[in-house]
């Protein structure tokens, strides 16, 4: 790969990309022990996904594969399945929304509830805006110049690192109802999205695979594409089972029997 | 949940919903099936199935992304519902057969002539005389279709 960039720039970037993921999951975790306190007990399955969820983010963004996948295209997919799909989707899981309304007092919990029903948030939980932003987004990325220019310059790197997060976390967050969600859209209509959007993820990823990113070789963007096509597969699968599963909690009927019906 | 069987046209309606509902969830279980066996049988195992072959054209890449998120959701998405036909005692099992006979049939079918003929998103197997595996292909789906049919059709004079 032709402009990677000189390793001090690398250290800098990953000190850079690993602070707020420190400080978020330092904040939850203090917030946990705040409510364990305070005698309202938060669920450790919650706190379990949240502190995982972290961990696979800083796998990413430091160490070993943020290193590697300057070099390998590979390697550079594998970090992309953790820091845009798996860590977001654990995340949403962790639910910190409802920690951070839990924590507050009543007067803050409100002011926060009123930012969240601002329109920059309404348009943030609409699934066209989120697919738009989270697959729209890796195409720009994979079809233009784009790779390679990542490579060269700091500031898009920490740019488009960002933005493959925080792109994953609100498109799941828009397809799976963990958190409150203040304008919320019927299941049908995310199921829709949810569809073309893991399925633009695949074309993409087949794509891949027959036109190499700019700089990377033939053999490489293979197993990139590949990997991408079925690491994506496992991630969806879970998605779906979870989306599926709260269409069935939702769709409960209120009496299973005419006897109970009366 | 109001109480509807009162009376006897909307009882009979809301009838005619759950036969549909347990096709449709059929449907959708046979299409996700009939493809992850495509992928399970002829990619992984057998390798006959190529990732991409070079003559691929677009239109193909689109609908092989497409059909290949939409079997994960049709897969899961129709279980679920057939879980939900079954709280509700509303399980018709010949009806839902026939939705999966006709979900795997229409599938293979397009599979075999749309996705591979005409979009050449690959072949069956990379051999001399692939048309006779893609006349079995079809055959088997024409089978599995007509199958679903006769199954659906049977069971709606009996209803």
């Amino acid at each position: 790969m032709p402009g990677k960039m000189i390793s001090t720039l690398v250290y800098v970037s990953e000190v850079i990309l690993a602070i707020p993921f420190v400080t978020v999951l330092l904040l939850y975790l203090s917030a946990v022990l705040l409510n364990w306190k305070r005698g309202k007990p938060w669920p450790v399955s919650r706190t379990l996904y949240w502190v995982t969820g972290h961990l696979l983010a800083l796998i990413a963004v430091t160490g070993p594969i943020a290193r590697l996948s300057h070099e390998q295209f590979s390697v550079h997919m594998l970090g992309h399945l953790f820091l845009g799909m798996i860590s977001p989707l654990l995340m949403v899981l962790g639910a910190p929304v409802t920690l951070l309304l839990r924590t507050l007092s009543a007067k803050r919990a409100r002011q926060v509830t009123a930012l969240l029903k601002t329109k920059p948030f309404v348009i943030l939980s609409d699934p066209i805006i989120t697919s738009l932003l989270n697959v729209g987004g890796l195409w720009l990325l994979y079809t233009t110049e784009l790779f390679d220019l990542m490579h060269q310059n700091l500031f898009l790197y920490l740019l488009i690192h960002i933005h493959v997060f925080l792109a994953g976390y609100v498109f799941t967050a828009s397809m799976i109802y963990v958190d409150p969600v203040y304008h919320r859209r019927s299941f049908i209509y995310r199921l829709a999205l949810l569809v073309i959007a893991l399925g633009a993820h695949s074309v993409l990823s087949k794509y891949i695979y027959a036109y190499p990113p700019s700089g990377v070789s033939r053999s490489e963007a293979e197993i990139g594409g590949i990997l991408m096509y079925y690491g994506g597969d496992l991630i969806d699968i879970i998605l779906i089972l979870i989306f599926c599963t709260q269409w069935y909690k939702t769709a409960r009927p209120r009496c299973l029997s005419p006897v109970e019906k009366y | 949940m109001r109480n509807r069987t009162g009376h006897p046209s909307a009882f009979h309606s809301e009838h005619r919903s759950y036969l549909s509902r347990n096709l449709w969830s059929g449907f959708l279980f046979g299409i996700g099936l009939v493809t992850f066996m495509d992928e399970f049988i002829f990619h992984q195992l057998l390798y006959w199935h190529h990732f991409y072959d070079r003559t691929t054209t677009a239109a193909g890449l689109i609908s092989d992304g497409f059909f290949h998120a939409f079997s994960w959701f049709a897969t899961i998405g129709g279980l679920f519902m057939f879980a939900d036909l079954r709280r509700r005692k509303k399980v018709s099992l010949k009806r839902w057969w026939g939705g999966v006979f006709i979900g795997a049939g229409a599938f293979q079918l397009y599979d075999g002539i749309i996705q591979h003929k005409i979009m050449r998103i690959h072949q069956i197997r990379y051999v001399e005389n692939v048309i006779i595996y893609d006349i079995v292909w079809n055959i088997i789906a024409l089978i599995m279709l007509t199958i679903g049919i006769y199954i659906v059709s049977r069971r709606t004079k009996h209803a």
